[in-house]
């Protein structure tokens, strides 16, 4: 049984994480609109480059000389993997998260004897990737030290991902981190980047024969090394979203949790109070008695 | 029956715009082009330029590169650069001036970017005075 003095001091310690884990909600709390409203803001730029995109592949005159970057080098031995986490922990099960997609589609990669490189963004993914798959990580991007991640960011490691490319590196470049669902709900996801993901959505089912100007394989050059970066902005945002949203709920439940604790120990500190109270009485009055 | 058809203007981080209008010209890769309704369906890119808006009271807007999209009466223009050019001050416009000016002088860059800097140059010049 600890005694009083030792309850004392832990229901103290346990009141001050509360108190830790609440301010950070709130942070989390009020960094997590903004984010959330650029990732809805920046939605619609990534969608229409898609269907741009989609558009062109449909109406392409030449399958055969079109970019490599939309039709892929024709083989698949080398997979590329860019694992965007966050910089800060304390956010639940959100590094973690993408970082188990990560590894189960590294290990399917690897198990199919096909060649596997690495790209980590975010010191959190860095740390629990390069446990198992260090040698396997051919460069590491982490912008800590920016407050928010503009376009620029996106387009320094598109820009990579796109050299890495023509030096014929890889064949197929997989994206992977979390889709900002809801506050409490964020997928991880893995999306294909290169060759570009060819699946039509619903609503862009009509056939239209569209003029170019340039010729289609001049603007699709152009586009389409713009289009990853666009993706890895919008994997961005989704991500700083998701990660703001997902240290809400963490902090939230250690709030509530803290709470708890408090109340459980704060009963074991009066009983045991009262209990030795109860003793003194005792020992008084035997003591009273027996004279 | 109107004569109207939508505009969206977009960039990775906001939509700029979306309204109403009537008439837009755009400064095309190869050329500047006026788009009215019922266009057919086009995609292109856009070269340094000014997008007009004709929609009763003309608006413009400063952009770099962009892509575009008409279809369905619907033009759609992807751009990460564009500023409404009433909102740019002087001290931007020079700054970005002296900024291309000097790539300009660099031997090494290719003629399509040479293409490009003198259309940006011109532009901005056009709308310093």
């Amino acid at each position: 049984m600890p005694s009083l003095d030792d309850l004392k001091k832990r229901i103290k310690s346990v009141k001050s994480t509360q108190k830790i884990t609440k301010a950070m909600k709130m942070v989390a709390a009020a960094k997590l609109r903004k984010a959330q409203e650029n990732a809805e803001k920046g939605r619609p730029y990534s969608q229409k480059m898609q269907n741009i995109i989609l558009n062109l592949t449909r109406s392409i005159s030449d399958p055969e000389n079109a970019p490599k970057l939309l039709v892929g080098t024709g083989t698949d031995k080398t997979h590329l993997c860019v694992v965007l986490t966050a910089d800060r922990g304390l956010c639940g099960g959100f590094n973690s998260n993408i970082c188990k997609l990560a590894k189960s589609s590294f290990k399917k990669i690897l198990s199919e004897g096909k060649n596997l490189k690495i790209i980590t963004v975010g010191s959190k993914g860095l740390d629990q990737i390069k446990r198992e798959y260090e040698k396997y990580i051919v460069k590491k991007f982490s912008f800590k030290d920016r407050k928010q991640i503009t376009f620029k960011e996106a387009e320094i490691i598109g820009n990579e991902i796109i050299n890495l490319f023509k030096k014929n590196e890889f064949d197929k470049c997989i994206l992977f981190y979390n889709n900002f669902k809801n506050v409490i709900t964020q997928i991880p996801q893995a999306q294909q980047i290169i060759p570009a993901d060819k699946t039509p959505n619903k609503e862009n089912e009509e056939n239209l024969s569209y003029e170019f100007e340039p010729e289609e394989d001049e603007i699709l050059e152009d586009l389409l090394p713009k289009n990853i970066s666009t993706q890895v902005f919008k994997a961005f945002l989704e991500n700083a979203a998701s990660e703001q949203g997902s240290r809400m709920t963490a902090m939230d439940n250690a709030t509530r949790n803290a709470g708890d604790l408090v109340d459980k120990l704060t009963i074991n500190y009066n009983r045991s109070r009262q209990a030795s109270i109860t003793k003194e009485l005792i020992e008084i009055i035997s003591g009273a008695e027996s004279l | 029956m109107s004569e109207k058809f939508s505009i969206e203007i977009i960039s990775p981080d906001k939509s700029i715009l979306k309204m109403e209008t009537s008439e837009v010209v755009i400064p095309s890769f190869e050329g500047e082009m006026g788009i009215l309704k019922d266009h057919i369906p086009l995609i292109t890119f856009l070269r340094p330029g000014i997008i007009n808006i004709k929609a009763g009271t003309e608006q413009k807007f400063f952009v770099e590169e962009g892509t575009v999209e008409f279809s369905n009466n619907n033009l759609l223009i992807l751009t990460s650069t564009a500023v409404e050019v009433t909102k740019m001050n002087k001290k931007f416009i020079d700054s970005l001036i002296s900024m291309s000016e000097k790539k300009l002088d660099n031997n090494e860059i290719s003629d399509k970017e040479r293409y490009l800097l003198s259309y940006k140059l011109e532009t901005l010049r056009n709308i310093n005075q």
